[in-house]
């Protein structure tokens, strides 16, 4: 090794301060909170008998299969759209690979009231199906920030030696993007397993899940013990599901040749056309409840709902215009999302560096696991528990405007890990012992190697970074100032109160969300700063 | 190169643009008032009590009145602000048992609030009160050739089958206050049984306010298919077609009263401040705007009504009503026996 001893110890000291940085974000904004609700519920008993009754398995089961189904099912018609954004060259790609993020945005609370006009019937398929909506951009924009860089000529030389398509993609392809696969898989089945609004609104009153089920007890009852219980199997869940995500993908993980996206992508031929035809059913399917909310936006054909954005609706709904909340939304995501990558991207670096090492990877896992448990507790918990203990910090962080993203960057974070991670660990390590022989040190090889090839896939995470802050929902109306109201926030309100410019008001400012996140990601996309990412 | 310290000024620009303003402004007090996501005021209104008192009042919304006053009994150590607005009849035993607000007796509640009183106590001083009653798509009943239904029993009557949707109690406060009404109608006794005849008679029931009113009710713009849901007895003044008359009516013999309440919290950090902003709450100014802000009805009685809500909102004369000590007592058991008969 070109590195001598003196380099090596700065190296793993530089490597421990730069994991403290999320580990001390985590541990002050999610584990105080989180151990200190859960200990008020266990300290005053009770837990045992709630984990005793039968209703209480019903909802760990029900929770669990209703996100296994959606997962599968995100999973499955995420593929050729991932396909599609990362293997072919066809016009009109820049705007599929936005169009696909557009329902990540969407309140849970309008996409189910668009899922009940669109299947009356409702039941589990409602909620599997809305679930699935809202993730298969995560599946596709996982699998294809690591899908385009993978080197075709392995398919190739399959292919010339005889193997059909499907044996190609089975044998060759398939195991190539297994840890993509993996981690997007585990985040949906997380945002699928904790999943409310959407619960909420389609299961009726019929149907519930440990998350709702946390909510009714913490929010409406204070019944913190039974919380307590419910919170305590959730996250046993969670760690489950985790725990086998990481077994699946280490079973699987290999260096791979990555390669610039351009050399990547050809016009389709032959079945490929099958599974571009496949992919675009998929983002019809997509864009059929965004086309039933753009449509109530306008309906009786008056733009009434869109000048109504100027103002604050119906005297006592809003206190802040339609457009205040959207340049609302605008900044605050920004802030969460610079945050988070900064966050992200540490944490990223930390657990490839500690992969790389001499490290046992028992704790590597570990650390992994842990970073992405903020997806899999309820908001609810993380809320009431900021309640609890926000108020030691100084400047009673629990009044304060900087709350709002701080509370998003804990959800975006994650994200971002689970996007750059696995084309940071696909970097072949030969590449960078060359460039240590060559006389790189350790930052330069960053810079040459893993900057370059991973760069796109942290500009795919900034983008949806940034695209579930905008939409996130749940801690920022628990945050936020009625009169710092982002979009989501500010329809919420508005489909709450009657009237039917309300309503039209509420329609129109999801429309305006929609662009703003189009055109959001459009602007991330642009940013392609010359020598990251396309090489 | 150029580009990248283009794009990293940028960045560094924009970055803690959310986490900037809002500072205080030298020498002004500031009093936090905690309340519900439903609390609006015209801002000319609060900008005229900080001119005359010299006191800007900070807002800070927490979820409905049951997630107010869990909020308010979880940080009863260390308060998260001054005034508490928004805990209302159904919620306020508990307050009170667990020591949330102050004694504080406002000259200005002698004018009306009083007569909302919790306990005999003064710690609580109601500002407004509301009615959640049926409400009816009256055009739909004249299509079906169907006379308007009047009161609870009507619903049970198999000639309004499957026209009736209302929310499920454990998760919207409309829909307990409705559960509430029955109870209070029927007794502890009758009410369990009216709900299995509702249920034969094909009770829609929905988890909030939002799928229930904008889109299984036909009177409200998402035209759903059933005529009576449960709502507000002021929501009709929302649906005023373009001739001034309303499309929807409420049906005043279905109606359960809440009542809204104002208090100092246990260990303010401006206690003096605070009962200004309560008295400010009980004031004229702010009375005679709550109907209009926040479709309720003013606790003060020298307060007139909108003049749009002329015709529109008729206030029941005699609604249903339960102790508040009762209903804390019973809330849960009323839930759970309620799902075990309705859904189960």
């Amino acid at each position: 090794m070109a590195l001598d001893r003196p380099r090596l110890i700065r190296a793993g000291a530089g490597l421990l301060v730069a994991a403290l940085v999320p580990l001390g974000f985590l541990a002050v904004f999610f584990l105080w909170p989180v151990v200190a609700i859960l200990e008020r519920g266990l300290s005053a008993g009770g837990v045992l008998s709630v984990l005793g009754q039968d209703e209480t398995w019903r909802l760990v089961g029900f929770t669990l299969g209703q996100a296994a189904a959606s997962t599968a099912l995100a999973v499955l018609a995420g593929l050729p759209v991932a396909f599609v954004l990362a293997r072919c060259a066809l016009p009109g790609l820049g705007f599929l690979r936005v169009v696909v993020l557009v329902p990540f945005v969407l309140p849970t609370v309008v996409v189910g009231l668009a899922f009940r006009a669109l299947l009356p019937s409702g039941g589990v398929i409602s909620i599997v199906l809305a679930n699935a909506f809202f993730n298969v951009a995560v599946v596709a924009r996982t699998v294809a920030g690591l899908w385009s860089h993978v080197d075709r000529r392995a398919e190739d030389a399959a292919r010339v030696l005889g193997a059909s398509r499907l044996r190609t993609f089975t044998a060759v392809t398939l195991p190539a993007l297994t840890p993509a696969l993996g981690s997007a898989a585990a985040v949906v089945f997380l945002f699928c397993a904790t999943s409310f609004g959407v619960v909420l609104v389609l299961g009726g009153a019929r149907y519930r899940t440990l998350e709702t089920e946390i909510y009714l007890r913490t929010v409406e009852l204070l019944d913190l013990s039974g919380a307590a219980a419910l919170s305590l199997l959730q996250l046993g869940a969670v760690v489950a599901a985790l725990l086998a995500g990481a077994a699946a993908r280490r079973r699987r993980e290999t260096a791979l040749r990555l390669r610039g996206k351009l050399e990547t992508a050809r016009r389709p031929a032959g079945g490929e056309w099958a599974v571009v035809a496949l992919a675009m059913v998929v983002v019809g399917l997509l864009l059929t409840p965004v086309g039933v909310l753009a449509l109530r936006s306008v309906s009786g054909w008056s733009l009434d709902g869109y000048r109504a954005l100027t103002g604050t609706g119906f005297p006592g709904t809003l206190q802040v215009s339609g457009v205040d909340a959207a340049v609302n939304s605008v900044r605050t995501a920004f802030d969460a999302t610079v945050l988070a990558v900064l966050l992200g991207v540490t944490a990223a670096v930390v657990l490839v560096s500690l992969g790389r090492g001499r490290v046992r990877r028992g704790l590597v896992e570990g650390l992994d696991a842990a970073l992405m448990l903020p997806l899999g507790v309820s908001a609810v918990t993380v809320g009431f528990g900021y309640l609890i203990t926000l108020d030691k910090l100084p400047g009673d962080l629990r009044t304060s405007a900087a709350l709002v993203p701080l509370a998003q960057a804990l959800v975006v974070t994650p994200l971002i890990i689970r996007i750059v991670l696995p084309v940071l660990r696909s970097i072949d390590e030969r590449l960078r012992q060359a460039a240590a022989t060559l006389g790189a040190g350790p930052w330069r090889v960053w810079r040459e190697v893993d900057v370059p090839l991973a760069g796109r896939s942290l500009l795919t995470a900034a983008a949806f970074g940034y695209v579930v802050a905008l939409g996130e929902f749940g801690a920022t109306s628990f945050l936020a100032r009625p009169d710092a109201a982002t979009l989501p926030v500010a329809i919420g309100r508005l489909i709450s109160r009657p009237g039917a410019l309300n309503n039209q008001m509420a329609y129109a400012a999801c429309t305006v969300l929609m662009l703003v996140t189009v055109a959001a990601v459009l602007l991330v996309d642009r940013l392609r700063v010359p020598g990251v990412g396309e090489f | 190169m150029r580009r990248i310290a283009v794009i990293a000024l940028v960045l560094a620009t924009a970055a803690g643009c959310s986490l900037s303003g809002g500072g205080d402004d030298g020498g002004e007090r500031t009093v936090v008032l905690v309340t519900h996501d439903s609390f609006t005021m015209k801002p000319e209104v609060l900008d005229e009590f900080r001119k005359s008192s010299g006191i800007r009042i900070d807002v800070r919304k927490s979820g409905d009145a049951g997630a107010l006053t869990n909020q308010l009994v979880l940080t009863r150590a260390n308060p998260l602000g001054d005034v508490a607005f928004g805990v209302d009849n159904t919620f306020a035993s508990r307050a009170l048992k667990e020591g949330v607000f102050a004694d504080y007796h406002s000259p200005e509640a002698d004018k009306g609030p009083r007569r909302y009183a919790v306990d005999g106590g003064n710690r609580l001083t109601a500002v407004d009160a509301g009615d959640v009653c049926l409400n009816v798509d009256p055009a739909a009943f004249v299509a079906r050739g169907l006379p308007e239904p009047s009161r609870y029993e009507d619903l049970a009557d198999p000639k309004y089958k499957d026209l009736l949707v209302v929310e499920d109690p454990a998760t919207s406060s409309p829909g307990l206050a409705f559960v509430l009404g029955t109870v209070a109608h029927f007794g502890e006794q009758g009410w369990a049984d009216y709900w299995r005849k509702l249920k034969a008679n094909g009770v829609k029931v929905d988890s909030g306010w939002e799928e229930a009113y904008t889109q299984d009710f036909s009177g409200s713009a998402g035209k759903g298919p059933r005529p009576v849901v449960v709502s507000y007895a002021s929501s009709p003044a929302a649906e005023v077609g373009p001739d001034g008359k309303a499309r929807t009516k409420a049906l005043l013999f279905t109606c359960f009263r809440q009542v809204e309440y104002a208090g100092v919290l246990t260990g303010a950090k401006h206690p003096e401040d605070a009962r200004k902003v309560v008295d400010f709450l009980l004031s004229q100014p702010f009375q005679s705007n709550v109907a209009e802000q926040m479709f309720v009805y003013p606790a003060r009685e020298d307060v007139p009504l909108p003049a749009a809500w002329q015709g529109v909102v008729l206030q029941p004369s005699n609604p249903e009503t339960l102790p508040a000590a009762d209903i804390d007592a019973n809330r849960e058991r009323w839930i759970n026996q309620w799902r075990s008969t309705v859904q189960g």
